[in-house]
């Protein structure tokens, strides 16, 4: 298991070399005047082209801008906007909302993907799985504002069921209809995928076995089938906390929550795209710690991965 | 998927564990799965429903004047945020222009965006991934790695911090299309070059090419005769679900104020000038959004039926 | 099998039985599959028998419908696709296709066990061996975790798998495939079994190891007494362990009697082909000879006898009318061939 971690941290390390300098090159390094679209309809105020021409080196050739990029994100500077708030603070202030509602989407799709998919997969080929199916498709294919608007507009607006839009401090009672937009999409292909593993496990000569032992029926399936099933399912869900982190732009731009989403959101509306780049930059990176821990938890799932 | 050798590759996926092969008497006579995939395609109402839904949108993107004679660009502030009515079935926008002419020529827009992603990410992505798996070796890793590095990074956010890091293009509403398009297909390659890889790995092992390189046929013959049909088939799959997705993704970025721009006629563009006014006038924004979802449906449902009957373990 | 409710715990334990009725009787039992391209005659009509301490080889190629016999028995047939449309299987006169699945349960393990072909896939991949073995103990003899522990151990020592403490933590992918199908051994008899059934246990595995594993296979049955049916296409295997054979073709059994008896003086000409395709020491140089032909599909079976097309002895009358059922000879033996006599006697040449 040590030898593990320590193979991937090191295999790590030049994925994520180049991962920011991809992030840095996209944001930095593309043709042109680098200030031409950054401070929304009007040019970027004078004082900030100057701060973060030297904060950046854009002046030095491009490794060496790279390497203050990496030096000063090292230290947590991340830039300022536009008016002169350090991109850190201002997201670390916005972050905990949107870990909650991350965390409200992953209960989604815990409870509804996997529930649904094992009760979808016993009834294979009937109406229920059907319908399921079909459903679900559905949440693949209408982007998350289309059905953050309708469910927003039918359950909220015409129905009161839920409150429109997040209120201060975002209490975790508002966050159940952004939290189930949030997570449709990933919803839809949790269910998918526990369904698909578990008909295959269904198929599986060990489960065979464990009926051949006279177990019970339940007991097969909780411990020979769900137990095995849930692997795939399980590391999907984990991959998935950084496309959450990414999809809560939308979401939190329909609701109107104050998260990091909301952030880029309003940073967005307004055109102040030096905001962007440094908050979805941020945001990146998180992802791409989050999806090295659940890398790494996913060894403690699967023994014929931990002994490899 | 008329040509059942295609998917000659993906047979070996019929004897996988699963049930003990001598649990299964063995059936009558063998077909191919290419030939099953086929028979099972034509009965299927969602195979036929999509691919006629996508006949009306392409046609739909090409000609819109087809489908109405009301100019999508000519506005009326006087009508503005009108509810539907005989004159104008969907009603009006905020501009008081006519959302039904505006939902038909938003097609274009969408169709182009999709169709255009998906040929860049198809070539570069389908490219290294042939390349990679076929030859193998230190090109193989390298280019895997490469390929661990732009999917490290979400298409969404990626492609927020390219567009707005470029500044738009002043009015051509190609090179606005051609801009967002770049920016999604320069992070939407590698799930393509994944699949890729790993279908020409699965060949390349299959005994007959192994036959065949025994025989001494060169590379490129390989290549042709071997390789790429068989790999075609995951690609052809993965290619059509990923063309609704980035649809999908462009209305994103245009709802998001960030993918294309006015005087580009397009839904993502509608929908979020109708997102202000939800509550008083919800049709501004429900038809083009209704129309957006048909379309990424239609290519997703086509790609998940023509994947579910070639592997119907898959997802 | 999965499609309904969980019911309520069953009383767990051991199925009580009248000892003095036969082990086991199968009478008639049918088995079809139904597909996508029609209905697949898997087994047709077979009869079987097998006594206490008894072993009987069930014989056939791929596609005979010897492993759906097993796992009918078993009661671990995947329905659908296959459906039992006639027949009896009746343990110590308890017909177990009747039984509700509620009690039919508690025989799978406890009073029938079984031993899969490939150990690899048969055991689960993400629980230890020890978990897997201990499973039996803890719902069938409400053990607690730690005592079924302690029972596997003792387990895997009886079938000599070294160092049996130690690996009752490892994981099946951990073990060689001989310790693997060791470990099948060990769970099979673990609950002293009446019959345990093996399905081409050494089919998977190395030809050095077959021999060991069989021998532990013969030993554990003469141990604990119980009957062992054998689903094989081994010939060799089965000249030394079998008491009985039965052999099967396109579904049906076309010869059953004592294996000594079979192997002397075959009397179907499908045995007597077998027989031959099998290399000797003796008379090297002659050539092998192999059954003509390939076994007609199970969808469309022809209205006469199945073997007909590749039976050198076969008349009109076998292409035209179905095979006799049970042609005795000499008091012990069955052979479902209107030449039965006369194969016993000449051979088919």
């Amino acid at each position: 298991m040590g030898r593990y971690v320590v193979r991937r941290l090191l295999l790590m390390i030049p994925v994520l070399i180049g991962t920011t300098f991809l992030i840095y090159s996209m944001a930095w390094a593309l043709p042109g005047d680098p200030f031409a679209s950054r401070c929304g309809q009007r040019p970027c105020p004078e004082s900030f082209v100057q701060a973060e021409t030297e904060r950046l080196h854009l002046d030095d050739p491009l490794p060496i801008q790279y390497g203050y990029f990496m030096l000063n994100m090292a230290q947590g500077d991340f830039g300022q906007t536009s008016n002169g708030e350090s991109v850190l603070e201002a997201a670390s202030r916005a972050f905990p909302v949107t870990v909650k509602l991350t965390v409200v989407a992953i209960a989604f799709e815990i409870v509804l993907g996997i529930g649904v998919g094992i009760a979808a997969a016993l009834r294979r080929g009937g109406y229920l799985d059907g319908f399921f199916l079909f459903v679900s498709l559905v949440a693949i294919s209408f982007p998350a504002f289309v059905i953050g608007y309708v469910l927003q507009y039918f359950l909220g607006v015409k129905l009161g069921l839920f409150s429109v839009t997040v209120g201060r401090g975002a209490p975790w009672e508002d966050l159940i209809l952004p939290g189930f937009v949030l997570a449709s999409l990933s919803l839809a292909y949790v269910l998918r995928l526990t369904r698909a593993t578990l008909l295959e496990t269904l198929k599986a000569d060990h489960v065979r076995t464990a009926i051949a032992k006279g177990l019970p029926r339940g007991m097969v399936l909780r411990k020979h089938v769900v137990r095995n099933s849930l692997i795939p399912v399980i590391t999907y869900i984990g991959a998935d906390v950084g496309i959450l982190l990414g999809g809560a732009i939308v979401t939190e731009g329909v609701f109107n929550i104050q998260g990091i989403g909301g952030m880029l959101f309003h940073a967005l509306s307004i055109r102040e795209n030096a905001t962007v780049v440094s908050v979805t930059t941020l945001v990146v990176l998180v992802i791409l710690l989050v999806n090295l821990l659940v890398d790494l938890l996913y060894a403690r799932l699967d023994p014929r991965i931990r002994y490899e | 998927m008329s040509e059942p050798d295609n998917v000659a590759a993906l047979e070996k996926v019929e004897g996988a564990p699963g049930t003990p092969s001598s649990a299964v008497p063995e059936v009558g006579r063998s077909r191919t799965l290419g030939g099953d995939a086929w028979e099972t395609l034509r009965g299927s109402w969602v195979f036929w429903g999509s691919l006629i839904l996508i006949g009306v949108l392409v046609v739909m993107a090409i000609w819109p004047g087809l489908f109405t004679s009301v100019d999508p660009r000519a506005c009326d502030a006087a009508r503005s945020r009108q509810e539907p009515s005989g004159a104008a079935w969907f009603g009006y926008d905020v501009q008081g222009c006519d959302v039904y002419a505006r939902t038909m020529y938003g097609a274009r827009a969408s169709m182009m965006v999709g169709g255009l992603s998906t040929l860049m990410a198809l070539l570069l992505g389908a490219g290294m991934g042939i390349y990679a798996g076929f030859y193998g070796g230190w090109i193989d890793i390298l280019l895997s790695r490469v390929t661990d590095i732009f999917i490290g990074i979400p298409i969404l956010l990626g492609s927020i911090i390219i567009l707005s890091s470029i500044p738009t293009p002043p009015d051509s509403d190609f090179l606005n299309v051609l801009k967002v398009s770049l920016a999604i297909a320069v992070l939407a390659w590698p799930s393509t070059a994944r699949v890729a890889r790993s279908a020409v790995i699965q060949v390349k092992q299959a005994d007959f090419v192994a036959a065949s390189r025994a025989l001494g046929a060169s590379r490129g013959w390989m290549i042709r005769k071997h390789i790429l049909p068989n790999a075609a088939a995951p690609v052809i799959v993965i290619t059509t679900i990923s063309l609704g997705g980035y649809i999908g993704a462009e209305a994103t970025l245009s709802f998001l104020g960030i993918g294309l721009q006015p005087p580009v006629v397009s839904w993502g563009i509608a929908i979020n000038d109708a997102a202000a006014y939800i509550r008083n006038t919800p049709h501004m924004l429900f038809f083009p959004a209704i129309f957006l979802s048909l379309t990424v449906l239609a290519f997703i449902a086509l790609g998940d039926v023509v994947r579910e009957a070639l592997d119907p373990k898959a997802m | 099998m999965f499609s309904q409710k969980t019911t309520s715990p069953v009383e767990e334990g051991k199925p009580e039985v009248d000892e003095n009725q036969p082990l086991l009787q199968v009478r008639d039992l049918s088995v079809v599959f139904r597909t996508r391209e029609g209905s697949a005659q898997a087994v047709n009509k077979v009869d079987l028998d097998l006594a206490r301490g008894q072993t009987l080889a069930i014989l056939g190629e791929s596609g005979s419908g010897k492993s759906v016999t097993a796992q009918a028995i078993m009661g671990i047939l995947d329905m659908p696709p296959a459906e039992i449309t006639s027949g009896t299987i009746k343990f110590r006169g308890k017909d177990l296709l009747t039984m509700p699945e509620k009690e039919r349960r508690l025989y799978r393990g406890q009073r029938i066990s079984m031993v899969f072909q490939d150990a690899l896939s048969a055991l689960n991949p993400v629980y230890t061996v020890g978990e897997q073995i201990g499973e039996l103990f803890t719902v069938h003899r409400g053990m607690s975790r730690k005592d079924a522990k302690k029972k596997s151990i003792e387990l895997m020592d009886k079938v000599r798998i070294p160092g049996a403490a130690a690996r009752v933590t490892d994981y099946p992918h951990q073990f060689s495939g001989g310790m693997r199908q060791r470990i099948m051994i060990a769970m099979a008899i673990a609950l002293d079994p009446d019959i345990i059934i093996a399905d081409e246990p050494t089919t998977a595995l190395d030809v050095t190891v077959q021999a060991q594993v069989m021998e532990l296979l013969a030993e554990m049955r003469r141990e604990t007494g119980s009957g062992l049916i054998l689903i094989t296409h081994d010939l060799g295997v089965v000249a030394e362990t079998a008491d009985m054979i039965s052999v099967m073709y396109a579904g049906r059994t076309v010869e059953h009697g004592p294996a000594t008896k079979v192997f002397a003086n075959p009397a179907h000409p499908y045995t007597l082909g077998l027989l031959e395709s099998m290399p000797r020491l003796t008379g090297a140089g002659d050539r092998l000879y192999a059954i003509p032909g390939l076994p007609p599909s199970l969808l469309n079976l022809p209205s006469g006898c199945p073997f007909a097309a590749r039976c050198p002895r076969a008349e009109d009358i076998c292409r035209q009318d179905p095979p006799p059922p049970a042609v005795e000879i000499d008091g012990t033996r069955f052979s479902a061939c209107h030449f039965a006599e006369e194969v016993v006697a000449h051979g088919v040449r």
